[in-house]
């Protein structure tokens, strides 16, 4: 995800430890890092997230707003995501356009959720082919430590979770404010849990360092029905079919206990 | 009889938009060398896809920062026509365009021993003349031929195929309409030699079963259009099927020629010669 550059000494030993089942921070392969989420810490926002995994700590900002729909669907809002690579979260990183990391991040997020129809896209029409309510939400990484999507991910459920957004009162095509706000009705929830691989070990929440050694990662989101709604491989390796199989269970058993601790967030 | 009628009716409900079965692909048809000026192309039509994959290197990098001192470097760049959708589409590279580079990099990649090319780049440049839904698998298809038809040593051919579902049922390789109707798509780039799995993204909603049963159809149409990349190959360097099944003798050179790109350690030597 970035030039992060790991040194030949700790690249072997991160190896070693993986391979013996164990971590360099003395976590197992499949524990996760302490995370701790808040929600709607800013007023000026529709809905916002806090997280901390470990030491990656993003903020998700929602912002909702009205807006002409697109052509090809004027009956249904418009959903959108955007991630940005702050320069504070990172010492290689630089401010400038996105990097590719930035971009698959923000896509592969907003897939997950957009292919779960977390929304009613067309609960979010006021009038067919003018208005629309069109709802952001922005991922600001302000320090990288690895699994981003991971944090990402429940983040901005978290912060979808919490949004309200402001009302309108639709009459004779007219478009007016009513005041008052109204929470997002979310239908799914949707968690994206990231298989590293090493060799032939998997394990999850890679640090910085263990994403720069790691040969390769397999995304899953799965929705609370353990539906997989989306999922993304990286990295110049091969997955078999049954390591595949593998992370999906995996996944499965992971996200349940993220999303606990993501709906319990306040 | 009712019963029986009843019975048709809901088949006929799962019938494909273009009549073809759940488990068959769209014809698929590879053509090599097909831009002078490359130093490897190929042409892939999967469907009313229409796509030119064109293979420049190894060759020095620009700009010089993004190169490797340890390894080369491979570069995908996947751009869609302005008229190869509807309604027309910007020439300027979107989000989608550099994710799918990406992901057929991280693709192609592991079939190549970029080991061996440092500060050195491979650049693939993709075109899809004409989309008709699985642009990246039949892109990646097009990309692995084109490498081979470039002469660059690989450990296998990388054959590519998408299943999805639609209407409740797992389907090999959606098309537009099945894509953007059906309820999930799941592309697949794979490794028959190898057996590896190097392409898996998802979009959709699926039980992990569905998703495990899509990836398996998936392999099975990669190891078909293996097979279609591997004709296309040996039409392009002179080993039509007669001359294979009906003589041996005369055969045995350029058999040997044929197989090289595809036998990683036979190609390993050959460039090694070629580089000395």
């Amino acid at each position: 995800m970035s030039n992060n550059i790991v040194s030949r000494l700790k690249r072997k030993k991160i190896q070693e430890v993986i391979s013996t089942g164990k971590r360099m921070d003395g976590r197992e392969l499949f524990d996760f890092r302490e995370m701790t989420l808040r929600t709607n810490f800013l007023e000026k926002s529709e809905g916002s997230a806090e997280i901390r995994l470990g030491k990656t700590h993003v903020i998700v900002g929602v912002k909702a707003g009205l807006g002409t729909p697109f052509d090809d669907t004027p009956n249904k809002g418009v959903l959108m995501c955007n991630a940005e690579f702050t320069p504070v979260a990172h010492p290689t990183w630089e401010p400038g356009p996105p990097p590719y990391g930035a971009i698959e991040l923000s896509r592969v997020v907003d897939r997950g959720l957009r292919s779960a129809e977390i929304l009613d896209l067309e609960e979010l029409c006021l009038v067919s082919g003018k208005k629309v309510y069109i709802v952001f939400f922005d991922l600001y990484v302000l320090n990288w430590d690895g699994n981003l999507i991971d944090a990402c991910g429940a983040a901005a459920l978290a912060a979808l979770r919490n949004a309200e957004i402001p009302g309108y009162k639709v009459t004779k095509g007219e478009v007016k404010a009513t005041g008052k706000t109204k929470k997002l009705k979310l239908r799914a929830e949707p968690i994206p849990i990231t298989c590293y691989k090493i060799d032939d070990h998997l394990f999850l929440d890679a640090t910085a360092d263990e994403e720069e050694v790691a040969d390769g990662r397999l995304t899953v989101t799965l929705d609370a029905k353990n539906n997989v709604t989306t999922m993304q491989k990286a990295g110049a390796t091969g997955f078999t079919v049954d390591e595949i199989k593998k992370c999906i269970n995996i996944a499965t058993e992971k996200a349940a206990e993220i999303r606990s601790l993501t709906v319990a967030s306040k | 009889m009712s019963k029986t009628k009843r019975k048709r009716k809901s088949s006929k409900k799962f019938e494909r938009i273009d009549g073809r079965k759940v488990d068959e692909m769209r014809p698929v048809t590879i053509e090599t060398g097909v831009i002078p000026n490359a130093d490897g192309s190929a042409y892939i039509e999967m469907g009313r896809n229409k796509i030119i994959a064109g293979v420049y290197g190894p060759r020095e990098m620009h700009p010089k920062r993004l190169s490797k001192p340890n390894r080369g470097v491979l570069r995908v760049r996947y751009h869609m026509a302005p008229f190869s959708v509807d309604p027309r589409r910007s020439p300027a590279p979107s989000r989608r365009d550099k994710e799918i580079g990406q992901v057929m990099v991280d693709a192609i990649e592991p079939a190549l021993f970029l080991e061996r090319y440092p500060r050195s780049v491979i650049d693939v440049y993709v075109e899809i003349i004409q989309a008709d839904g699985g642009t990246r698998c039949a892109a990646v298809n097009a990309a692995a031929v084109a490498l081979v038809d470039a002469g660059i040593p690989m450990k296998d051919l990388v054959a590519a195929c998408a299943a999805g579902k639609m209407n409740g049922k797992v389907l090999l390789d959606l098309g537009d309409h099945e894509d953007k109707e059906g309820e999930a798509d799941v592309p697949i780039a794979y490794m028959p030699k190898l057996d590896e799995i190097t392409l898996l993204q998802m979009d959709g909603i699926m039980t992990a079963d569905e998703t495990v049963e899509a990836i398996e159809m998936a392999v099975k149409g990669c190891k078909d259009i293996y097979e279609i990349q591997r004709e296309a190959l040996k039409k392009k360097y002179g080993m039509t099927e007669e001359a294979e099944a009906s003589e041996e003798k005369p055969a045995e050179a350029p058999a040997d020629e044929v197989k090289e790109p595809k036998a990683a350690d036979e190609a390993e030597e050959k460039s090694e010669e070629a580089s000395e």
